[in-house]
């Protein structure tokens, strides 16, 4: 069982890592997605079928191609491209976020007290998952919803442009 | 049960229990699961093959010529002849393609296409994987086809097999949503996602003789239609077969393709039309059920067959009739007649399932109702989205 996770786990960062390397944003995408279907792996390793199918559904189906298209059909100006290495400055920030985020991740695991499973965990069929997501936590569902919501309204916003000065052309 | 299973009824079971009991107790499971595996493989390859003999000898047939007519009786033969050349041709790589996903891509189309045949039961006995969430698997199987489209168009470093994946992906993502919006109804009357208990929900006869299948309500009906236009859609079949429109924009993403894996694409079509069908037979059309109460005798397998069968002639059927949509008008179908519909089919469903305690003496309003919540949104806004657009004028070849 542990080889399996392990397995997993390596796939998982192993194809993360390698995207994060790659100069060619594309097979970076592709390499993202392969991550996305470890995890849903992982869910399914665990026991959640509904999630992991959930997972590939929206991240290995539709997140996928958002990402793709965004990647393809951005207008990609002379000023767009990092063709240059980054300035160390940047470099020394980024690494300063990122561990930042690293950091407080971690350190909300190390503290969160993990009391060990009792006895097998238990079954939790579709019926019972959706009856809890309408019921009971209808509230935080629906507020996700909105959220997302304005986030692609927003997204929509920002790859539609300002106005017509954005219309010359490379 | 007042008799036993008819014996053909419990052939396949019978058979498997005989191949289980030559073996030791630790194989059986693997070998279950092998056998699954090759029966899938061989039913479905062999109707792959004989489909594009059918679905050619029919094309001919309706477009008044013989069809395939050489390769053994009748032109039995050809689709094996087809396979030996397909598989001797020559297979070009492009000098500057991406060789890692240009092998990948066909090889994931048809793994994700066979990976949806493991939860649809083919029969009473007959389901390879039994899941609690069975139709969020299909639909996530038939989600992941997506990324298989866009590698193809773009590893092999062709501007317009890039453009046309890109432009496959606009149909296959403004299609995907009429098509999960249409089976919801389904579950929210049966009340689970596993397709073998969708296919039981639809058991029995109202009055005796109409069976209680989801097709003949009017929601299923509705829904039944969304979801076979968003499926010939989603299995780039004419008239939605403009991502490779062969005879005008050089086969699209499969531009840079030759040989065996050409092949494989096409197989992958195939399998995802079969797919399809399969789970529009077990959502709308009673999965393995008989029609009549008489007819049990026929086992279960066979009525799933036929239905397919049916379905899949008519896929045939629509691609002789109907000319090729244009991309504009695709989209537009999708975003403006087939999303709304699908959203007030839901409406409609809801008002079902609550009107189901009403008294029988309701049951014409209720019928009337539901019907009216179907047909006034379609004929609005068909009006509406087909406004200014006729009749055509043929200035030239009136004369």
């Amino acid at each position: 069982m542990n080889a399996v996770l392990a397995a997993i786990a390596l796939l998982i960062l192993a194809s993360a890592g390698i995207a994060l390397t790659l100069r060619n944003i594309v097979r970076s995408v592709i390499l993202l997605v392969v991550t996305w279907f470890g995890i849903a792996a992982f869910y399914l390793w665990a026991g959640a079928e509904f999630v992991a199918f959930a997972q590939v559904l929206v991240y290995g189906g539709a997140v996928s191609m958002v990402v793709l298209f965004a990647v393809l059909l951005v207008r990609h100006g002379k000023a767009g491209v990092a063709e240059t290495p980054a300035p160390s400055g940047r470099i020394v920030s980024a690494l300063l976020a990122g561990g930042a985020i690293a950091g407080a991740l971690a350190g909300a695991v190390a503290l969160t007290p993990l009391a060990p499973a009792a006895g097998p965990a238990p079954f939790a069929p579709v019926r019972h998952i959706g009856v809890l997501l309408l019921n009971t936590h209808a509230a935080s569902l629906l507020a996700a919803g909105a959220i997302l919501t304005v986030a692609l309204l927003g997204g929509v916003v920002l790859a539609a442009g300002g106005g017509p000065e954005k219309e010359d052309g490379p | 049960m007042p008799h036993a299973e008819p014996w053909l009824e419990r052939a396949p079971l019978l058979l498997r229990d005989a191949v289980n009991a030559l073996l030791p107790a630790p194989a059986r499971w693997w070998v279950d699961s092998f056998l699954d595996i090759a029966v899938l493989l061989g039913v479905f390859g062999l109707l792959f093959a004989f489909l594009t003999l059918a679905e050619r000898k029919v094309l001919g047939r309706i477009q008044n010529r013989p069809g395939p007519n050489r390769a053994g009786w009748g032109g039995v033969l050809q689709p094996f002849a087809d396979g030996i050349k397909m598989l001797t041709k020559e297979d070009i790589v492009p000098r500057l393609a991406d060789p890692i996903l240009h092998f990948a891509a066909p090889v994931a189309l048809v793994a994700f296409s066979l990976m949806s045949f493991a939860v649809i039961p083919y029969g009473r006995h007959l389901l390879a994987l039994d899941m609690d969430s069975g139709v969020l698997y299909f639909f996530a199987a038939g989600a992941s086809s997506e990324l298989a489209v866009f590698m193809a168009g773009w590893s092999g470093r062709n501007k317009y097999s890039l453009l046309a994946a890109m432009r496959a992906l606009a149909q296959l993502i403004s299609y995907e949503l009429p098509l999960l919006l249409s089976f919801v109804p389904v579950v929210m009357i049966s009340g689970s996602l596993s397709p073998s208990a969708i296919v039981t929900a639809q058991g029995g006869w109202h009055l005796g003789f109409i069976p209680r299948w989801n097709v003949l309500t009017p929601w299923g009906f509705a829904g039944f239609a969304i979801f076979m236009v968003a499926s010939l859609a989603e299995s780039n079949r004419s008239p939605f077969d403009l991502p490779e429109a062969e005879s005008e924009l050089i086969a699209g993403h499969l531009t840079e393709y030759s040989g065996f894996k050409y092949a494989l694409f096409f197989m992958a079509e195939y399998f995802g039309m079969c797919a399809l069908g399969g789970m529009a037979v077990t959502l709308f059309l009673g999965g393995w059920q008989a029609p009549c109460a008489f007819l049990g005798f026929i086992p279960s397998y066979a009525w799933f067959g036929a239905k397919l069968l049916a379905l899949l002639l008519g896929f045939i059927w629509i691609r002789a009739t109907l000319p090729r949509l244009r991309i504009d008008q695709l989209t537009r179908f999708a975003w403006k007649f087939l999303v709304p519909l699908a959203l007030v089919n839901l409406v409609t469903v809801g008002f079902w399932h609550l009107s189901a305690s009403w008294s029988r003496g309701f049951d014409p309003l209720r019928w009337a109702i539901a019907i009216a919540l179907v047909v006034i949104p379609f004929v609005a806004m068909g009006r509406r989205l087909s406004a200014g657009l006729g009749p055509r004028t043929y200035r030239f070849a009136a004369q």
